[in-house]
């Protein structure tokens, strides 16, 4: 047996999905729904294709440059870095928050996933405003000069604290599933705590961190925010200067490829990771809940610890906004009634993307978890396509599609909608994937031997199961689309303004006062489905 | 399972609610009074300038033809690679660029439809498409910004100047502007391309500290992380007009080295509107002194319309400041080399 766990637990193997379930094919409505959705979800790829087919030795120039290569490296090492980071800051907070005694855990869970409602393109530029040369820090601290925040320590710095949540929560999602008679069995055996959790635990989390560690990673190589105002020349920021200075709209698709390609390459990897240690339930679920590990005297350094990271990655970036914003209401630059509209209108494009974003995700991680294969090994590679991209090349490819096919829909919250699943999709995959890694396909044969049909093993005994994954899911396409940017400024219909685009209005000329208010409001509607999830994703019993 | 099913149905529910207070405040532009126009009549504007930037104008337009101008505002070089993606399906039927690039590539797509002489005729020729195709609205002067702290006497009298070891560390600037890369591209135009490099590489060396905007270049004078900055007039101009006198940074115009240099704001009309008549009314309308008042004294930029007093903070007259020759800045292609030139000497 390969794998992490003892011989002692006969009921638990490592094995590949393969190998447990045999080559069983999908039901072809599954299967044409999957196809559909990996097909829209590869829409961006398609028209880079085509841009770089119009133009193709350029493009080649390009993508195979000497200093694109540089880049690219300084981008994976930046990704590499955040994510290590994070996982090594979710882990034990997802342990923390889960299996122990801590006092007021259910608080530290939902105010350390909390960071991820803050857009980067804002948290950055709180960051330096607080830490910053001649920020609040140095003022405050009366120090004359603190040490340079910016490069690549900086963009590392806020891209950490804004990505852990992406590991935090399929990781914790998946401890609470846990069954501790496995643990208990180590311990009996003799074992430490700490090498119960490296031998027994670690391995089960690991499709949780490898899913999650995937996003965080995906997330670094598109993101644009951070890295200009930490001052770190990434990969996108190559993207940008090529089509916001030079109009080169070659060298942009050229440059995308290259992004797809690598996302390519990383989703491997990460399939790699994933599979050489899958493990499956077999048995029927935990009978009890786990006890809470006492911490004891630990659980002061434990609480000094989760109080700093939500100091830093929560606490500074909130304080900042609220000093903003009462200097931005003394100054009279905001108006309830329209922060209000702004408000619904941020919330009703997020609801329909969390939606659709988390009913495509579940076809698709079905499809990749029950019916595993070439064809669904594909169509999740496909789903991936729209988010390694930065918006503004998602958006410019529906514009190209949508004015060519589909010219109704141009211009309308459809295909608003529409832009953000493809966007966010693998947002959706990641935590039903590593539910769905939990619930024992067994059980779902027992059903089937009893005569039930598909669609109704699937709503009776497998959606309660994954409801936690679905939840968390949906709730992680509704944080991401609630914030975006570039899309909803082209893709939107006329008239039709978010948060997140009167936060860019104010902010271009460095009204900051009058977007700490946008700001806020943001944060405030996107903290219930985080407590939501927190609370609610998990099955009762 | 009692609690097992509470999830989904409060899912449901606060969607359903946020679809409904959505569909009642969707539409959050300005269009608030009066009752609904019939799409037709009014026309498209994708704009790259602000609310802030335009509204007056736009008003001054829609009460005086009781047109509706239906606005999208976005980044001006996003819009641009917009409209070439839309190509003739495009809605918009007017393009209000804040840089002379992005029109410069628009109309390089041959997607501009060419304006009457009226039109063109308003603005010196320095400041519209020889071709005829775009026509400038205001002026941004490129100016040096400096601390209160720097006496006069040592600033200097032109961008070269700023390779200077005394200034090592001590400048501002945004290689990843627009408007940085146009000054380049003048000084290329002028200078020629030797000159430039030895500029660029010069700044590079003297430890010129890199922003991603020009807010953030006059933010960090004022806050006294660096002393000179080589930023637009009006993030000033408007700074001091917010914050009052005392603001602690100033304006300085330098005579040379095309350190005062003026970048328009172009508008053009879509050679793929329905509505051309309309559109190029409007055109007419930013040029008229109405909406030319409207941008000088709002934005503190020069109005390029041919009869119009510019802002009293403007001290150095139009006439004043050298220009390139017309057109050049607007070149798709001289703008490629300049972010090359850039690159390659470790500026971008």
């Amino acid at each position: 047996m390969s794998g992490g766990v003892s011989a002692s637990s006969p009921r638990w193997h490592a094995l590949t999905p393969g190998a447990l379930l045999g080559r069983r094919k999908p039901p072809a409505a599954l299967l044409a729904a999957g196809l559909v959705i990996a097909a829209g979800a590869v829409l961006p790829a398609v028209y880079l294709l085509i841009v770089i087919a119009g133009d193709l030795g350029p493009a080649l120039d390009v993508a195979f440059d000497a200093d694109t290569g540089l880049v690219l490296l300084r981008t994976l090492a930046l990704a590499a870095a955040v994510t290590a980071a994070a996982v090594l800051i979710a882990v034990p907070i997802a342990w923390l928050t889960v299996r122990t005694d801590l006092p007021g855990r259910r608080l530290w869970a939902t105010l350390c996933t909390l960071p991820l409602v803050i857009p980067s393109y804002v948290g950055a530029y709180l960051f330096v405003a607080a830490l910053g040369p001649n920020g609040m820090l140095q003022d405050a601290l009366g120090v004359e000069r603190l040490p340079s925040i910016y490069g690549f320590f900086g963009a590392w710095l806020v891209l950490t604290l804004f990505t852990y949540p992406l590991v935090l929560l399929p990781v914790r999602s998946t401890l609470r599933r846990l069954d501790p008679q496995l643990e208990d069995a180590a311990r009996g055996m003799g074992r430490t705590p700490f090498e119960t959790f490296r031998t027994v635990v670690l391995p089960q989390l690991w499709p949780a961190i490898a899913a999650g560690g995937l996003l965080a990673a995906l997330y670094v190589m598109s993101d644009f925010g951070a890295v200009s105002i930490m001052r770190f020349d990434s990969f996108t920021t190559e993207i940008y200067v090529s089509y916001k200075s030079a109009f080169d709209r070659t060298a942009t698709a050229g440059l995308g490829a290259v992004l797809v390609a690598l996302m390519l390459v990383l989703l491997w990897v990460n399939s790699r990771i994933r599979n050489s240690r899958a493990l499956h339930r077999l048995g029927p679920g935990p009978s009890r809940p786990p006890r809470p590990y006492p911490l004891g005297r630990w659980r002061w350094p434990a609480l000094l610890g989760c109080s700093a990271l939500v100091l830093i990655a929560l606490v500074l970036p909130v304080a900042v906004l609220v000093y903003w914003s009462t200097e931005g209401i003394a100054g009279g630059a905001v108006s309830a009634k329209i922060v209000g509209a702004l408000a619904a209108n941020s919330l009703m494009t997020a609801a329909f993307a969390a939606l659709a974003g988390g009913a495509c995700a579940l076809v698709i991680a079905l499809l990749a978890g029950r019916f595993p294969g070439a064809v669904s090994r594909t169509l999740e590679r496909m789903s991936h396509a729209g988010y390694a991209l930065p918006g503004i090349v998602v958006a410019l490819a529906l514009v190209y599609f949508a004015t060519r096919a589909v010219a109704p829909v141009y211009q309308t919250l459809t295909l608003l909608v529409f832009a953000l699943t493809v966007h966010y999709l693998p947002l959706g995959i990641g935590p039903i994937t590593a539910a769905l890694g939990q619930v024992s396909p067994r059980v779902e044969e027992a059903a089937r031997g009893l005569g039930r049909g598909p669609l109704e093993v699937f709503r009776t005994i497998t959606a309660p199961l994954l409801r936690g994954g679905i939840l968390a899911g949906a709730a992680l396409v509704f944080l991401h689309a609630i914030k975006e940017l570039p899309a909803t400024l082209i893709l939107a219909p006329i008239g039709f303004e978010t948060l997140a685009t009167e936060i860019w209005n104010q902010t271009t000329f460095g009204f900051y006062e009058a977007s700490a208010i946008p700001s806020l409001v943001l944060l405030a509607i996107a903290a219930p489905p985080l407590y939501l999830l927190s609370e609610r994703g998990t099955v009762s019993s | 399972m009692p609690t097992r099913k509470l999830g989904i149905p409060v899912i449901v529910l606060l969607t359903a609610a946020s679809l409904v207070v959505g569909a009642c405040g969707a539409d959050t532009s300005g269009n608030d009074g009066g009752p609904e126009e019939p799409e037709t009549e009014g026309i498209t504007l994708y704009s790259g300038r602000i609310p802030a930037a335009i509204g007056g104008a736009v008003d001054i337009y829609e009460a005086a033809a009781d047109r509706d101008v239906q606005v999208r505002f976005a980044d001006t070089a996003d819009l641009a690679a917009t409209i070439v993606e839309e190509g003739k399906n495009s809605p918009a039927d007017v393009f209000f660029a804040q840089e002379p690039g992005a029109i410069g590539a628009v109309a390089a797509e041959g997607l501009l439809e060419k304006l009457p002489d009226d039109i063109l005729k308003r603005v010196p020729a320095a400041y519209r498409d020889p071709n005829g195709y775009f026509v400038g609205v205001t002026g941004r002067a490129r100016i040096i910004a400096y601390s209160e702290d720097v006496p006069r006497s040592e600033l200097p009298d032109s961008p070269f100047e700023l390779t200077d070891p005394k200034w090592k560390g001590r400048v501002g600037w945004g290689p990843a502007t627009a408007s940085l890369q146009q000054f380049v591209t003048a000084l290329r135009i002028q200078y020629g391309d030797d000159r430039t490099r030895e500029w660029l590489e010069g700044m590079v060396e003297n430890d010129a500290v890199d922003y991603p905007n020009n807010v953030a270049i006059r933010d960090a004078i004022a806050n006294g992380e660096i002393d000179l900055g080589l930023i637009n007039h009006y993030y000033v101009a408007q700074a001091i007009a917010a914050e009052g006198p005392d603001y602690p940074v100033k304006v300085h115009f330098p005579p040379e080295g095309l350190g005062s240099l003026v970048l328009t704001t172009s508008v053009g009309v879509l050679a793929s509107s329905d509505r051309k008549d309309e559109a190029i009314d409007f055109v007419r309308s930013l040029l008229a002194k109405p909406s030319q008042e409207f941008f000088t004294s709002s934005s503190k930029e020069y109005p390029l319309a041919r009869d119009v007093e510019p802002d009293p903070s403007l001290t150095i007259p139009l006439e004043d400041i050298p220009t390139p020759p017309p057109g050049d800045l607007f070149d798709v292609t001289q703008l490629q080399e300049t972010i090359e030139m850039m690159e390659e000497a470790g500026a971008l």
